[in-house]
């Protein structure tokens, strides 16, 4: 984790000094005094293996310095604004990916073949066809202004964030599905199952306890990629619902040109991604019993 | 003593009739087979004839008697209009020398030669004569329907361009990853294991960005690069991680083969064996791949438009378009044609792409061979 974040670290940090112009001459001509002012501010007039150093050092005790252009905010400020409202959006959207994906997927293993089975598959094939942003505005022309069921955006109470998590959870609830109807079909004609059954279990034992397990597993090695994708999703999903997290935030230093920001929330959006790949893996140990973690 | 000559003419006869009867045998190849197979998938074969249909459209779009993708008219009763039927006049006929250039200029902004003709053989075909609106028009009056089989033409170019330089990259790294083997093989691995938990959308915007900065612009202009080549790049080069897993993992189940080993044996250098000999064999392989990797990349692309990072105007995408059409979401009145129209494409596309991508793996798998 250290080495990917270092990588990261360094590429954009250099990336960034690369730029011949910088955040600060765009608009109007600053006379030399008021540039000499602002890089002593930002420590831009120290030589670049002092900048370097002094920032990595830095970002290591987890400050990662001030925004260019949010004049009297750090990126930490920003990133502990932002930070919630993603979170909430985000851990609401896995759950919800996660307890539609794994009924639908069970329901369609269980009754194979059945119209249940189809309808839930089919729903499941658009659903990962259509991008969220499509769905988003649709849901939105649909519950909202034309059904007004709920708001259409903003941030603060929870009917706000219903529905662009059920917006950023769909197309994983739907990938969901389908992995564990797979997961599911494969179990269900396991041996395991056939003792479990021999032993006069009743058949909601059966599949809870004993076939919903196994069937987990690709699903749990799925949520791997589904964080990433969430994570990618919110930043869209953000903008459209005018949340005020971390990828509003993001987009806003990436299109303004705020480089400690962006690349701030850069390395904030690795280290998220390797802790849940991590916790992925722990969690795949603990289901699994076969899975020995080194 | 007998001659040698003697006792060969049977041999020789012998040989001569196997020969033959090896001749009247016919071997299905993999790739007969394949498509066998895949005919027999009608939701695949249905989705190729979906994306075949959409590329030649997409190739030839000046062809086609539709309306300036661009050229706004911004008169009350022109924007914002709901899908109609009624035809119009695209007024590029009679028009001569530097009139016509500076009507085909706002019409289709610049194009090259090949759209040149295009239209050419378009006005002698229709004439003047438009589609109407049938999918309304935007906030600035354009026809969204032109903009939309225009946009097809741009998401369509960055999914294929940036597949194939995801291919080229993946296919190389795999290859030679795989056949070295040993320490090598694990350091290139690890380098994999390593970029695969970097996110890599944030680190493409974040370039994007500094691209976009007027200097650094300008001076790729002066190189010769142009914006949109940058896009293709980057975005190729961030979605060759799994081709090149892929790739390794099949090649080092291939590297063991005879036929590698009789290619070393004649002293093929070991570029020759990769590239010669390994590469083609993963081509079933790849083509799986390609087929699942160009609707990530298209959504990517549409990710980054939306955003307003990927292409700039004139050009249009899908993404683009979506995005137009979720900016004018207002309580006051539902442009619904705006948002589901372009959505509708990419989502038909992305889906046919996808379904097409299942069938291939099913065509291709050797397991499923003569179910």
């Amino acid at each position: 984790m250290a080495l990917t974040l270092w990588i990261v670290f360094t590429l954009s940090f250099f990336l960034m000094r690369a730029v011949p112009g910088g955040p600060f001459d765009e608009e109007r001509q600053l006379s030399p005094e008021q540039q000499a002012n602002i890089e002593a501010r930002y420590h831009l007039d120290d030589p670049l293996e002092k900048q370097y150093v002094d920032h990595l050092w830095r970002a290591v005790r987890f400050d990662l310095g001030e925004c260019y252009k949010l004049q009297d905010y750090t990126v930490n400020e920003v990133i502990a604004e932002g930070f919630p409202v993603s979170a909430s959006l985000g851990i609401l959207a896995l759950m919800f990916a996660l307890s539609l994906g794994l009924t639908a997927g069970t329901i369609s293993a269980l009754y194979r073949g059945s119209v249940w089975d189809v309808a839930v598959m089919a729903i499941a094939t658009v659903g990962i066809a259509v991008p969220n942003f499509v769905l988003a505005s649709l849901s939105i022309i649909l519950f909202v202004f034309i059904l007004d069921w709920l708001p259409a955006g903003g941030w603060g109470s929870i009917q706000q964030l219903i529905l662009p998590a059920l917006c950023l959870g769909a197309p994983f609830a739907a990938y969901i599905a389908r992995l564990t109807r797979t997961g599911m079909l494969e179990v269900l004609s396991q041996d395991y199952i056939r003792t479990a059954r021999a032993k006069g279990l009743r058949e909601r034992r059966v599949v809870m306890r004993h076939a919903l397990r196994g069937a987990l597993l690709p699903v749990v090695s799925y949520l791997g990629p589904a964080t990433a994708g969430i994570l990618t999703g919110s930043l869209v999903l953000e903008k459209i619902f005018f949340l005020p997290g971390m990828g509003t935030h993001f987009i806003d230093a990436a299109t303004h040109l705020d480089y400690t920001l962006a690349m701030g929330m850069v390395l904030v959006y690795t280290a998220l991604l390797y802790t849940m790949n991590l916790v992925v893996d722990v969690s795949y140990a603990i289901i699994d019993p076969r899975v020995k973690l080194d | 003593m007998q001659s040698p000559h003697q006792t060969t003419t049977p041999e020789l006869e012998r040989y001569a009739s196997l020969l033959d009867e090896a001749r009247q045998i016919k071997g299905t190849s993999l790739g007969k087979d394949a498509w066998r197979r895949l005919r027999r998938n009608r939701v695949a074969m249905l989705s190729l004839l979906f994306l075949g249909t959409l590329l030649i459209v997409a190739a030839l779009t000046p062809l086609w008697p539709l309306q300036s993708p661009i050229e706004q008219h911004l008169s009350l009763g022109e924007t914002f209009q709901p899908p109609t039927l009624a035809s119009t006049q695209l007024g590029l006929i009679g028009l001569e020398g530097d009139e016509y250039d500076q009507r085909f200029g706002e019409l289709f902004h610049k194009r090259s030669f090949f759209d040149h003709w295009l239209v050419h053989a378009r006005l002698a075909i229709f004439g003047d004569w438009c589609v109407g609106s049938w999918c309304g028009t935007d906030g600035l009056g354009r026809d969204v329907l032109a903009r939309l089989v225009w946009g097809a033409r741009v998401s369509l170019t960055v999914g294929v361009v940036a597949t194939l330089v995801s291919l080229v990259i993946g296919v190389s790294y795999g290859a030679t990853s795989g056949y070295l083997g040993g320490r090598m093989d694990n350091l290139m691995m690890r380098a994999v294991d390593v970029m695969y938990s970097i996110p890599f959308i944030f680190v493409v915007i974040f370039l994007l960005t500094i691209l976009n900065e007027d200097s650094i612009r300008l001076q790729m202009r002066d190189w010769g690069i142009n914006q949109i080549m940058v896009f293709y790049l980057l975005i190729g080069a961030i979605y060759w991680l799994t081709m090149a897993r892929v790739v390794r993992g099949q090649v080092i189940s291939l590297k063991n083969e005879q036929f590698v080993e009789a290619a070393r044996t004649i002293g093929a250098s070991r570029t020759a064996i990769i590239f010669r000999h390994l590469v083609p064999n993963l081509l079933s392989i790849v083509i799986v791949y390609l087929t699942l990797t160009i609707p990530s990349v298209m959504l990517f692309e549409a990710f980054l438009s939306f955003l307003g990072l990927g292409v700039t105007p004139p050009d249009v995408s899908w993404g683009l378009l979506a995005n137009d059409g979720i900016e004018v979401i207002t309580p006051v009145q539902i442009y619904w044609w705006l948002v589901l129209f372009p959505g509708l494409a990419l989502a038909s596309t992305l889906f046919a792409l996808n379904f097409l991508g299942d069938g291939l793996r099913d065509a291709l798998d050797p397991r499923m061979k003569n179910r």
